[in-house]
């Protein structure tokens, strides 16, 4: 009987069983790196609106406060977002024929919301609260980045786990005076952790790191 | 080849996208497509009939009040001072001359609040304003709560004192440094 495999196949076998575990490593590395990308964590990716609502120009344009629109932030778990009215509280007057403004008039009118595209959206099973985050000494910028030079708006955090619990385990690294909170250009200090600890002392901020803080 | 795919199908969203609704979340129930719900007119919760006329209308008897309905502590003012800052600032401008950025883009100039109709008028029209809305300023009701409204009304009265304020309204001790300054 003829042989159906000619004799050098036989290297690519023993290849094949060596090599086994190379490519498993290499099938793990690739699915850890694309969990971590952009694509699964749409980090830096721009969201289509139907308005092309501007956080640069109202923020550091207007130097507009974050809470000027979201006013819940200080004292709910959802930082709250603006009815149609807070828009028009300028727009009445200010470009109140701009094309680009329209759907915005027309909610306004209609009483009809206006659907914006969520950019951060945490699974159902976590609980997330604004409001205990803005009062320990969290700033926006640390989660949602230069807000103030973002045109539209993207993700700035992967809002992995794995990126909570840095900040949960290393809080003193990242907490920040009451006061600046809000200031977009805040850089920490270079004795952070100093200061940090200090903080920590002073807000009372506990290093929450059981499950059940956010899965509840 | 097969395991991977076998653990891809096992993998299910029903934990990820739980069947309940997060705030302002679409909802496909009613016709408007919200799932926050107005309140239907004439709800009060327990706790919060609004009886105190003062507080809430910022009226006594129908008329603007002439006096807070709390005593104003620094806290309250400084309170006041940082809420004016957030909400009031991009019009009125942090002085109160009615100088902010929103007018320079193109909004109706509000009144500066030094003028004597305004340091005449009485504080509860400040807060009958930020409730109401007047020209053309929307309300801030639903934005800033009745209390902080007021802390703002006492900070608007702060401003209008600070811009009437003359050398002698300084502590003796800290006049001479704004002498120094001056020269």
């Amino acid at each position: 009987m003829a042989q159906i495999f000619h004799r050098s196949t036989n290297v690519l076998s023993r290849l094949s069983i060596f090599g086994f575990v190379f490519i498993l490593a290499g099938i793990v590395w690739i699915a850890y790196i694309v969990n971590r990308s952009p694509y699964i964590t749409e980090v830096g990716m721009a969201q289509v609106q139907p308005v092309p609502f501007s956080h640069k120009h109202h923020v550091s344009g207007l130097g507009l406060d974050c809470r000027f629109c979201h006013t819940s932030v200080e004292t709910s778990a959802f930082a709250g977002m603006p009815p149609t009215e807070t828009c028009m509280t300028c727009h009445s007057q200010i470009w109140s024929d701009s094309p680009m403004l329209e759907p915005v008039r027309e909610s306004y009118r209609s009483n009809q919301s206006i659907e914006w595209n969520r950019v951060y959206q945490l699974p159902g099973y976590v609980y997330f609260d604004h409001s205990i985050h803005i009062n320990k000494g969290i700033g926006c910028s640390t989660c949602h980045g230069r807000v103030d030079q973002m045109p539209l708006m993207w993700r700035a955090s992967p809002m992995q786990m794995e990126w909570c619990l840095n900040c949960h385990r290393n809080v003193e690294q990242y907490v920040r005076p009451r006061a600046a909170v809000y200031q977009m250009d805040y850089q920490p200090p270079k004795d952070q952790v100093a200061l940090g600890e200090k903080l920590v002392k002073e807000y009372k901020v506990q290093k929450l790191t059981d499950c059940y803080t956010c899965h509840r | 080849m097969a395991l991977p795919l076998l653990i891809g199908v096992g993998c299910r969203t029903d934990m990820h996208v739980q069947p309940r609704y997060r705030p302002m979340q679409p909802s496909h129930v009613f016709d408007d497509g919200r799932s926050a719900r107005p309140l239907i007119e004439g709800t009060v919760a327990r706790g919060h009939l609004r009886v105190d006329e003062l507080l809430y209308t910022g009226k006594v008897n129908g008329k603007d009040s002439e006096v807070f309905p709390f005593p104003i502590t620094q806290e309250i003012l400084e309170r006041g001072q940082q809420r004016f800052n957030i909400y009031c600032v991009p019009c009125h401008d942090r002085t109160g001359s009615g100088n902010g950025i929103i007018p320079q883009r193109g909004f109706r100039h509000p009144p500066s609040y030094h003028i004597d109709r305004l340091r005449q008028a009485p504080v509860g029209h400040f807060f009958d304003v930020m409730t109401n809305g007047f020209g053309a300023m929307y309300s801030f009701a639903s934005r800033v709560s009745p209390r902080d409204r007021w802390a703002i009304a006492a900070y608007i009265r702060a401003l209008q004192l600070s811009q009437q304020a003359g050398l002698n309204d300084v502590p003796p001790a800290e006049q001479h440094k704004l002498l120094s300054e001056g020269k």
